[in-house]
């Protein structure tokens, strides 16, 4: 083998590697996972532990609405990046403003229940070990869909105005990875607050 | 005319240090970030090291008033803190920025404006950190600086017993660098499996690079918890919330538990890149390729998984069922093997190898010695019962301090003088790095050796003074002594740093006939790092090029 043969370089045709976006959201996601994770713990071990009232089972009622909402929107937003990819914007605009309509209609409803909770039930952060852990593992991730929200709602502008083409598939992905995570935790937030919890 | 040439350079000069600052300020380089970092963290270094030094004066002898207690818990505070966060951190994903693309053959890191971000928030956190001594008195007799220790334990961190808004600055500077070092984390990720030159699979990355790998992922999965703990706290002071209040139902040990879940994983994040720089120094001063890099990475790896599971060992002496002191034990024991085959690759790689003990390779021996040392009181601290006995004491400041300083402080001076000629374009002195080298490793020595005895004698750690008669003075005395040899050793380094670097020789491309790909590029690189993509065949791609007729790739 001489000295120059091992310069040259490789055929970059043969050289495939992840793409980085995806491989950055999903460390993105594993970080995030580990903050809900302490979130849920800290729930979970304080279910039953308020000195005082009032209790999960007197306050809270099983958003059903809203928990549809954002599971549908999951499969909206993979509709809509399906469209794109194939070249149909009409149909991914569609899509891409259901699914934002829908995470609105679960935030919406989040909005309701803490409405309800703290002025017709004065029931707040402050109030107990429940509350505690209640409004900020709710709210933790309802933050989440308020960002996942602006990123739709900045994706559906650039789309009115023409701007997304179908070789912006691989970023719009890379979004929706979010959205989907936003949506997966919201099965054990929902499972813990809802069904364990209470 | 004689007088308008002398005023146009210098003219144009001043106008050039403008445009320098606003370069460095706004810049995505990785180079020049990875440079910011280590700037930074040395100066952290230097008042974390005052810090340690005022400690010292005030524990030479018993009895001593030279500081207030309040001073004191401060010092210790601010010093670990900083130590952690804004000194280890910042000064590994330094060398990491600055090394990581140049091996893997890059451009740059995989998102350079993201990673701007990273290095901003880390250094606001830090300066946020100390703001508190500006602004964290609101309170008379609250205290200006955060004093409830680096792990501040609850309820020690709540509003009725840290008045006023020093917890607070602590509280947020570890949020706001908690963000920087995720994101940071993220990008050594992307850029790892996303940007690597044509031929370099995994199994052919330098160990560096894999190293960086795991430790990015390490920084997920640990500094996480800490940034979701310390929203609780911030909910706890700020929004009334009782996650840490005992009076409302509330637990203190879970606040142990969040830390340390953090906590302990943060050792590794800290000290596999130091791994890292022994792993790429030990072979080219051995002349021999690495022993055992399959084995390397496995162990690497499997320290990383092994090290999520260890955090309560932290809390032995706080009272846990037996089947999670033996977990706890076992797990914590279990370390020590990957860690182990790792001892031995570097020593099977210097066995046999024609060794050149340049200064890193000083550095790197030093390393090997007490960091053996500092794992070994490691796990005899992992054995629960023993550490019934020693939780608290001086023997623990001892251990860690070990690691921290004969393991990642050693191997950091390592790498300094392995690329400083890369990264400058001039060699460190070697008669200077020997001096340094020697007076660290005796100022070492005698600090942390003689650490053990009074901690085995009963003397805990924090206590601001203690009386005469206990026999703990002349092992705390030799221990201040050594402090002055430490920072000797420091003074030197800097020295040659300056002076290297305005006079020192020219260190062209490649001064330790290294195999790895920075070393073919120029000293310092340019922008844009390789004027062509490298292509590699095999881990060493440098020895490939120098020696055609028996190539690595041949092997491998």
């Amino acid at each position: 083998m001489s000295a120059t043969e091992a310069n040259i370089p490789l055929g970059e045709a043969a050289w495939e590697l992840p793409s980085r976006g995806k491989v950055g959201m999903g460390s993105l996601i594993v970080a995030e996972s580990a903050i809900f994770t302490i979130f849920v713990v800290a729930y979970i071990f304080y279910i039953g532990k308020s000195l005082s009232g009032p209790t999960p089972r007197e306050v809270l009622r099983v958003p059903i609405v809203g928990t549809i909402c954002l599971l549908s929107s999951s499969f909206t937003m993979h509709w809509a990046i399906a469209a794109l990819r194939k070249g149909r914007s009409g149909a991914f605009r569609a899509f891409w403003f259901l699914t934002f309509l829908l995470g609105a209609i679960f935030i919406g409803g989040t909005a309701i229940e803490w409405h309800h909770l703290i002025y017709q039930e004065n029931f707040t952060i402050q109030t107990n070990l429940f509350g505690t852990t209640y409004y900020s593992l709710v709210g933790l991730h309802a933050s989440h869909v308020i960002v996942g929200l602006i990123g739709l709602a900045v994706i559906m502008i650039l789309a009115v105005l023409g701007k997304i083409r179908p070789e912006h598939t691989e970023r719009c992905e890379v979004f929706s990875l979010y959205w989907h995570f936003v949506d997966a935790v919201w099965v054990v937030v929902f499972t813990t607050v809802y069904i364990v919890g209470r | 005319m004689a007088a308008s040439t002398d005023s146009l350079p210098r003219f144009a000069a001043r106008k050039n240090a403008l445009a320098v600052i606003y370069e460095w300020l706004g810049t995505a380089d990785h180079k020049k970030i990875g440079l910011m970092y280590i700037v930074y963290a040395l100066v952290f270094l230097v008042v974390m090291g005052v810090e340690a030094v005022l400690m010292r004066i005030q524990l030479a002898h018993a009895n001593s008033s030279f500081l207030s207690p309040e001073v004191f818990n401060r010092l210790f505070t601010l010093h670990g803190t900083t130590g952690v966060f804004f000194v280890g951190m910042p000064i590994l994903f330094g060398f990491g920025n600055y090394l990581v693309p140049l091996m893997i053959g890059a451009r740059d890191m995989a998102y350079p404006r993201l990673n701007a971000f990273s290095f901003w928030m880390t250094a606001f956190g830090g300066l946020l950190l100390y703001a508190s001594f500006f602004a964290g008195n609101s309170v008379a007799q609250a205290g200006i600086a955060p004093d409830v220790g680096w792990f501040a334990y609850a309820p020690l961190t709540a509003t009725a017993f840290s008045p006023g808004h020093s917890t607070d600055y602590w509280n947020l500077a570890l949020l706001v660098a908690g963000v920087g070092s995720i994101s940071g984390g993220v990008n050594f990720i992307a850029t790892i499996l996303g940007l690597r030159c044509p031929g370099m699979t995994l199994s052919r990355m330098p160990l560096l690079v894999w190293m960086n790998l795991v430790m990015g992922g390490l920084v997920l999965v640990t500094i996480s918890p800490l940034t979701a703990a310390q929203l609780m706290l911030l909910a706890d002071r700020y929004l009334g919330a009782h996650f840490f209040d005992p009076q409302a139902g509330g637990s203190v040990v879970m606040w142990m538990h969040f830390f340390w879940i953090f906590g302990h994983p943060e050792v590794y994040v800290l000290i596999i890149p130091c791994f890292a720089f022994i792993s790429e120094i030990v072979p080219v001063f051995s002349r021999k390729a690495i022993f055992g890099y399959p084995a390397m990475v496995a162990a690497t790896t499997s320290i990383g998984f092994v090290s999520l599971g260890v955090w309560a060992h932290h809390l032995f002496t706080i009272g846990m069922p037996s089947y999670g002191n033996a977990f706890f034990v076992l797990t914590t024991m279990v370390v020590a093997v990957p860690t182990g085959i790792k001892i031995f690759n570097w020593l099977a790689t210097m066995w046999g190898g024609r060794i050149r003990f340049a200064t890193p390779m000083l550095f790197a021996v030093g390393f090997l010695f007490q960091f053996l040392i500092g794992g070994l009181t490691g796990i005899m601290l992992a054995t629960a019962p023993f550490d019934w006995q020693l939780a608290n004491s001086y023997f623990v400041v001892a251990h860690f301090h070990y690691v921290i300083v004969g393991g990642i402080l050693f191997s950091i001076f390592a790498a300094f003088y392995y690329w400083f000629p890369k990264m400058t374009g001039r060699l460190l002195n070697e008669t200077l790095g020997k001096w340094n080298f020697w007076i660290l490793l005796v100022g070492f020595h005698l600090t942390f050796d003689t650490m053990y005895v009074p901690g085995l004698l009963g003397m805990p750690r924090r206590i601001y003074t203690y009386e005469a008669g206990r026999g703990w003075e002349s092992w705390n005395l030799i221990t201040s002594i050594g402090v002055i040899f430490q920072g000797v050793a420091v003074l030197i380094f800097v020295y040659n740093m300056v002076w290297s670097y305005l006079r020192g020789p020219l260190a062209g491309n490649d001064p330790w006939d290294a195999w790895t790909l920075e070393w073919a590029t120029t000293s310092p690189p340019p922008e844009y790092n390789f004027a062509q993509t490298p292509a590699v065949r095999s881990r060493r791609p440098l020895w490939d090029i120098k020696h055609p007729e028996d190539p690595d790739s041949k092997y491998e």
